[in-house]
């Protein structure tokens, strides 16, 4: 029982997707200008990861070595139709604001790396498992990212408006750079920052230690 | 009978390594297989909302393009006309219309003579939408779909009309790929606005409307955009053969001599 | 034409305002040859399949593409998605054996790259982009070089930076991905200078 909960929730943090393994990114912070994007996004991610997942675990006695990644490919490709299609019938306008996104989950490294590493050698369940902790995880960053752009960028959280800005008669004047790319790469550093002071053992050694005068103080 | 061969076929193909090449075929064609399936079951599922999310779309862009032309947002009904008599018709739903195939199919679309052709078309389909609003029996708004060929795309818009028939109320292009910044800013807004107010024809009945290069004289003419004469050109011709005879031409004749009512 | 490519490397760039294989971008900016060599490869792959992917849009998936065998109504454009990743998969495979065959010195410096190209969000960005914008042929072999051109451009100047980067002094918590987002954050605050520029 506790493995099955730690597969669930060691990738909520202690390995995140994201600010651990390093995958997925491309997606996490283009649909992230606003909350309602964002939460969509993690939806469809979290569909397509956890039913891909199950099935290429049980798939997997069966997957020809050779043609293992076109397979995996194919099944994920198909899964993420579907919720393209799902989101265009259901969903329309914030699936036009997702734009090519969705389609991108396809190459969305999370996938297709949770695919190989974990359900091509573990039974369904615990891969199902292991696909729903990775979203969470996913989603998590994907979430506190959007929040605090669209707050801060445009002073509401899901079209609410919650600083009232200046436009409307309130005192808060909307940070346009939020909205625009490098706010989504700095507050990703910022992050990942504030992850790693707690929970110092995912620092990463540096190359290169800088080697300090026996006198202390800076060089 | 085949039976027991099968039977022993299959035994000896389960008994196969996975790596074998049959195997390796045969799962191939069941992933493609069942991909496919699962794919093509959603997608016709689902097309009837899409398309009904897309016509809705298009409908509150109509309504939007008209409350900024003439400041309400008042309603609208969309009704299906034969546009060589220019008589409405019952017999076709203009929700579900679908003009662009109605145009390529040779059972709903007649050819255009190619004199007559300003527009670019080849072939214009025989029924079209029409979108009115009536005020007791007078029309007071209309609203026109019109296309044709810009400089290096097929540009889509609505014309709207005031009751004359003959004053632009506006007019707005939601779909073309004419070159970004030059021809595709007849996307915007600001250049959509020098439309309300035009004529589309003088006393004598001629269609003068037009988008000139250089500066626009008169109650007919529309400044072009710099470095786009050919989107503009496109634009006139367009609104030229869809106002003429073989477009809405007959239908907004029978509609000032107040033959059509809601 | 040159307004498409100017725009794909500087105003639009892949991965400094799209956001797109940001994956590879950090996993392979830590050396100047590899992230050359990558982005080179990037460049071939995206320049090929972006008009590839629009011709089989154009003439395959359209609705109205099979007009001329008596299907005027046949629409596959749901099919979009699974047929690029398709090419792009195909492509990167026969592009490896043609330089295993031909060329085997480029193959010996590009050939670990290719694999990891299919998987690059950039290449099937760009077709999805592509088609989105509505792009002709000319267009597309426009964007398709100049958005590869961006993304091979944004990576060889990480790659510089954070070879510079390793004798510096960096909070521990930044160290690595943190700092790397950073400065990806700062490339692409000055690439969105760029947004003005147009051809002349």
């Amino acid at each position: 029982m506790k493995r099955t909960l730690g597969t669930l929730t060691h990738p909520v943090i202690g390995d995140n997707p994201i600010t651990v393994q390093i995958l997925g990114i491309c997606s996490a912070l283009a649909v992230t200008t606003s909350l309602a994007t964002a939460l969509v996004m993690c939806a469809a991610l979290t569909a397509v990861l956890t039913v891909a997942s199950g099935l290429i675990s049980a798939l997997r006695h069966h997957i020809p070595q050779s043609i293992r990644l076109i397979v995996q490919i194919t099944i994920i490709a198909s899964l993420v139709i579907v919720v393209d299609e799902v989101l265009k019938a259901y969903a329309f306008e914030i699936s036009k604001r997702l734009s090519v996104f969705v389609g991108l989950i396809i190459t969305n490294c999370i996938v297709l790396g949770r695919a190989e590493a974990f359900a091509m050698r573990n039974p369904v369940g615990p891969s199902l498992l292991d696909g729903f902790g990775n979203s969470i995880g996913y989603s998590l960053i994907l979430i506190v990212i959007g929040t605090i752009r669209e707050v801060l960028g445009a002073g509401t959280l899901l079209g609410y408006s919650v600083l009232p800005t200046v436009a409307q008669g309130g005192w808060f004047t909307p940070l346009k750079l939020m909205l625009l790319a490098p706010s989504a790469f700095f507050l990703l550093g910022f992050l990942v920052w504030a992850v790693r002071a707690w929970r110092r053992e995912q620092v990463e050694q540096p190359e290169f230690r800088i080697r300090r005068p026996a006198g202390g103080g800076r060089p | 009978m085949a039976g027991p061969d099968m039977i022993s076929w299959w035994r000896r193909f389960r008994a196969l390594p996975k790596d074998s090449t049959p195997k390796t075929l045969a799962f191939a064609l069941a992933v493609a297989l069942g991909a496919a399936i699962v794919v093509s079951i959603a997608t016709v599922t689902l097309r009837p909302l899409q398309k009904a999310n897309l016509e809705r779309e298009r409908q509150a862009r109509i309504v939007a393009m008209v409350s900024r032309a003439i400041g309400d947002s008042g309603p609208l009904t969309a009704y299906m006309i034969d546009l060589n008599s220019g008589r409405l018709t019952r017999d076709i739903d203009p929700v579900t219309f679908d003009a662009e195939a109605a145009a390529k199919n040779p059972a709903t679309s007649v050819a255009i003579p190619q004199a007559a052709d300003v527009a670019g078309l080849g072939r214009r389909a025989k029924h079209a939408p029409v979108f009115l609003r009536f005020d007791g029996d007078k029309p007071v708004l209309i609203v026109l779909p019109v296309y044709g060929k810009g400089y290096q795309s097929t540009i889509w818009g609505y014309l709207a009309l005031k009751g004359d028939g003959n004053t632009i109320a506006g007019l707005s292009f939601f779909k073309q790929g004419e070159t970004p910044g030059l021809g595709a800013r007849i996307m915007e807004p600001a250049w959509q606005a020098l439309w309300p107010g035009k004529q589309l024809a003088d006393d004598t009945g001629t269609l003068r409307v037009q988008v000139t290069k250089g500066s626009a004289k008169g109650p007919y003419e529309v400044d072009g955009i710099t470095g786009a004469t050919r989107t503009g050109n496109g634009v006139t011709n367009l609104l030229r053969f869809w106002l003429g005879d073989l477009g809405f031409g007959p239908f907004l004749k029978r509609l000032k001599s107040g033959e059509i009512r809601p | 034409m040159t307004e498409i490519i100017l725009r794909a490397v500087f105003a639009e760039n892949l991965i400094l305002s799209l956001f797109l294989g940001m994956c590879t971008f950090l996993a392979v900016s830590n050396r100047m040859e590899t992230a050359l060599g990558l982005g080179i490869a990037v460049i071939v792959v995206q320049g090929i399949t972006v008009p590839l992917n629009h011709l089989i849009h154009a003439y395959l998936l359209l609705e109205g593409a099979w007009a001329w065998a008596g299907l005027p109504k046949v629409d596959l454009t749901y099919l979009k998605l699974i047929s690029f990743i398709g090419v792009i998969a195909a492509m990167v495979q026969i592009l490896e054996m043609v330089l295993d065959r031909f060329s085997p010195r480029l193959y010996r410096a590009l050939g670990i790259f290719l694999p990891l190209v299919t998987v690059n969000c950039a290449i099937l960005g760009g077709s999805l982009f592509m088609v989105e914008r509505r792009y002709d042929f000319a267009d597309s072999v426009a964007y398709g070089f100049g958005s590869g051109l961006g993304w091979a451009l944004a990576i060889t100047a990480m790659a510089a930076i954070r070879a510079r980067l390793k004798y510096s002094d960096i909070p521990d918590g930044l160290q690595g991905l943190g700092a790397a987002f950073m400065i990806t954050g700062l490339m692409s605050l000055g690439f969105t200078a760029f947004a003005g520029i147009a051809a002349p």
